[in-house]
């Protein structure tokens, strides 16, 4: 089974290309989850401010101020992971970017403005708690919020080109010869897979936020402060969960469409046929899905809204050009959509409370199943890459130039996935550690602590309470 | 001068600004790991803290500039550096994922144990960065990267007199720059501390100058293309600092304020003086900017994208500053009362 899941391209080119996509994965999969609390939380963060001062309310004002903190620790950490892409594409992947840099760079070039705006904004927003007015305040974190989502755009639609790459002419060596950077931003991938991944932000710092304070109230913290923490976030991300089920239903029918081949591997078609079976779960073989739960024609329908439609298969393709992984790749759709489905049933069941009792579920198993929807989240984006990136494979520039050929010439790419791995577990734990902590210190000290505690700030005067 | 001058130009711009403030920022890592323990180290890493806490993610964020623009124009200089200096590079993004993540927990962290360890990392990893940057630019200067895919030596590319005596010219010198800054700083927030940081920036002054002196004598034996540049078409801009140099330790040593500006001009025509010893080479000797450029439209659209980051970066920047410095000058009866 696990070999099933881990088995290499077909194509075992160079030895390096293994240890390289791991690591690409590893990274990027590690970045994803800070760059989503980048492209949110501020939003989070405003609404819960706008809330404080529209309402004249402390308890929301100093949810913003602690959640700003915590922002611009995860910001500091998402900065550092994405320096680290930024390397990866030369380290890793240096023919790819040397013959494709000048097509999708001005992309990056835009995601750089904004990436350095949104530092510069959250710099002045965690000074401004004391240094401005309260609405100037206010304003000057809106800056965040936008610059947020146009870097989500600037570097997803890079992703989008890979999957439809266009807006450029190579000559027969396979030079460049021309870009056209409005084509290559705006690609056949772009109106699906940036509002996607942008709702995933908003999906996972709400859940994620609500989470922590689910638990909080789980261990009977439950106060005004905890109340609000968790209604503020529930409430935007429940309403952002169907939206975001609707544009990943049009995403997965545009996939069928522009790389039916990434389709058939998540839903695991052999060959081209109509009336086709959707299963839920199971494992891919040669002869079909085995095992898993099947339901006649749904696929067919869900393509094009009738058993009549013809869904391609893997069969269309010769065998070296097909993703590896298929079983994976199957389950990561399916675990997707049924976390999706779930969130959308818990919000349900809270509109439901709300509307006849204006008032939080009593339940302890409502409180839990929040606790546990924002590591369900991060499933669930973790599982959307798994299928957008090995499902695009072996290519990295769809059907232009494949991931073997993008390869570094270089060799040591086990060390740097094992010094990878290392690493990142280490930093996962010390952000962890280090968001606890300061939680802990602002429920012991009260809204008095205020003072310092933030990467931006100076420290807390160790010489007085360290070390002791 | 051609638009792909003109986007080298911006490019250089880039890596200017990342020496002069990232290099400032490593080095006040550099003085955080040789603060030593007792009461005083205690205050000079509190000083240093301080002194780039407003601003640390904005410099970092000139790395990434470079990067993209290199990779955006000059995309197969970029991919031959990429892969050649795979080690070095490396380190140097290892370097910055420990500083970075050190920095952000050193304040944050629950005990002082916890506190200690991300100080020492973030300390420490201040010479890794610049180090193996230093490096890359003598494995680059010195001709070792030939342009396509790991064509060079993955280890003597590096590892040479060249590169070694670069890398630590490189730590020299953001050692110098962030003392320069502490001297200035402290003046405000910690004026015990003037001294203390004024002391080593002489000596780093001295240090860089001289290593600065020996680094020559590598370049004429080892890279000569260089080498000629700088006493050639780059004369007067190494003379030039040169002369920043010596001034900004006369004014340090005179206990003038403004010994900033002629240390920072010294590290700025530095830049420029390899810059344009360099020319017209990306790679010297290999790839020139014209021919490892990348197609005219992208390069006319990075430049668009740089003057858009000027008109709307710039002032953003100014804001952000202008507002860190208010904190610390209101700050400062706070701090004292801490302490005592």
């Amino acid at each position: 089974m696990l070999t099933s899941l881990l088995d290499p391209l077909p194509l075992a080119a160079s030895g390096e290309l293994l240890p390289a996509r791991e690591q690409m994965a590893l990274t990027l999969g590690f970045h994803i989850i800070f760059a989503s609390l980048g492209i949110a939380f501020p939003a989070y963060m405003l609404i819960a401010n706008f809330i404080g001062l529209r309402r004249n309310d402390p308890d929301a004002l100093e949810l913003a101020r602690r959640w700003s903190k915590v922002a611009a620790v995860t910001f500091a950490v998402g900065a550092v992971t994405g320096t680290v892409i930024s390397f990866e594409f030369g380290l890793l992947w240096p023919e790819f970017t040397a013959r494709f840099g000048d097509v999708f760079g001005v992309a990056f070039a835009v995601e750089g403005i904004f990436f350095f705006l949104e530092a510069i904004f959250i710099g002045i927003y965690l000074f401004g708690w004391k240094r401005l007015s309260p609405w100037t305040h206010f304003w000057s974190g809106v800056p965040i919020v936008v610059c947020g989502i146009g870097g989500a755009l600037s570097v997803v639609a890079v992703n989008a080109w890979m999957n439809q790459p266009q807006g450029f002419a190579l000559s027969r060596r396979g030079d460049v010869t021309s870009v056209e950077p409005f084509k290559v931003i705006f690609n056949g991938a772009f109106g699906y897979e940036v509002p996607h991944m942008i709702l995933a932000g908003y999906l996972l710092t709400g859940f994620l936020i609500a989470s922590v304070y689910a638990v909080g109230m789980l261990r009977g913290r439950r106060d005004r402060h905890h109340r609000l923490g968790l209604l503020i976030p529930l409430t935007v991300a429940l309403i952002a969960a169907p939206i975001q089920f609707f544009v990943g239903d049009v995403a997965a029918r545009s996939v069928a469409e522009d790389q039916p081949v990434k389709f058939a591997a998540m839903e695991c078609v052999q060959e081209t046929h109509t009336h086709v079976t959707e299963y839920l779960g199971g494992r891919c073989t040669d002869e079909g899905v085995k095992g898993g739960i099947g339901i006649p024609n749904l696929d067919s329908w869900l393509v094009g809204f009738s058993a009549d439609t013809e869904v391609v298969g893997l069969d269309s393709v010769p065998p070296e050009d097909r993703p590896p992984a298929n079983t994976m790749l199957h389950l990561a759709f399916d675990a997707m959509v049924g976390i999706c489905c779930a969130l959308m049933a818990l919000g349900v069941w809270f509109a439901f409370v709300w509307w006849r009792r204006r008032d939080i579920p009593k339940t302890k198993w409502f409180l839990r199943a929040v606790a546990i929807s924002g590591v369900a989240v991060g499933v669930a984006i973790e599982c959307g890459w798994i299928i957008t990136e090995v499902g695009r494979q072996p290519w990295i520039v769809y059907e232009v130039m494949k991931t073997e050929e993008a390869v570094t010439g270089a060799s040591g790419i086990w060390f740097t996935l094992g010094g990878v791995v290392v690493l990142y577990t280490a930093l996962g734990i010390a952000t962890v550690l280090v968001l606890r902590a300061m939680a802990r210190r602002w429920r012991e000290a009260g809204s008095a602590a205020e003072e310092g505690g933030g990467p931006y700030e100076a420290p807390p005067p160790v010489a007085a309470g360290g070390g002791k | 001068m051609s638009t792909a001058d003109a986007v080298a130009a911006v490019l250089w711009l880039g890596v200017t600004f990342y020496a002069v403030f990232a290099g400032a920022d490593f080095g006040a890592g550099f003085w955080d790991l040789l603060s030593g323990k007792g009461e005083r180290g205690e205050r000079a890493r509190e000083a240093v803290a301080h002194s780039i806490g407003p601003v640390w993610e904005a410099n970092h964020v000139w790395l990434i500039f470079v990067l993209v623009v290199l990779w955006t124009a000059f995309s197969a200089a970029f991919g031959a550096i990429m892969s050649t200096l795979f080690v070095p590079l490396s380190l140097v993004a290892l370097g910055i994922v420990l500083r970075g993540a050190g920095f952000a927990f050193k304040g944050t962290a629950a005990r002082a144990g916890g506190r200690y360890v991300a100080d020492r990392l973030f300390a420490f990893s201040s010479l890794l960065t610049p180090f193996f940057m230093g490096t890359v630019v003598g494995a680059v200067a010195s001709g070792r990267v030939p342009p396509g895919n790991a064509e060079g030596d993955a280890v003597t590319s590096w590892l040479n007199p060249v590169s070694l005596v670069t890398g630590v010219l490189f730590v020299a010198t953001s050692a110098y720059l962030a003392a320069v800054f502490l001297t200035h700083d402290s003046r405000r927030f910690a004026p015990e501390l003037v001294g203390y940081f004024r002391l080593r920036a002489l000596v780093a002054g001295a240090v860089s100058g001289v290593i600065a002196i020996v680094a020559m004598f590598f370049y004429k034996s080892d890279a000569e293309f260089i080498y000629e540049g700088l006493t050639g078409d780059a004369l007067p801009l190494v003379i030039v600092s040169l002369l920043c140099g010596i001034a900004a330790l006369v004014l340090l040593w005179r206990g003038e304020g403004w010994a900033r500006v002629p240390a920072v001009g010294a590290v700025v025509t530095m830049v420029w003086a390899w810059g344009v010893a360099q020319h017209p080479y990306l790679l010297p000797q290999a790839l020139t900017i014209e021919e490892g450029a990348g197609v005219s439209t992208t390069l006319t659209w990075v430049l668009i994208v740089f003057v858009v980051a000027v008109l709307v970066v710039l002032p953003s920047l100014f804001l952000l500053f202008a507002l860190a410095q208010r904190d610390i000058v209101e700050e400062q009866p706070e701090l004292s009362g801490r302490d005592g």
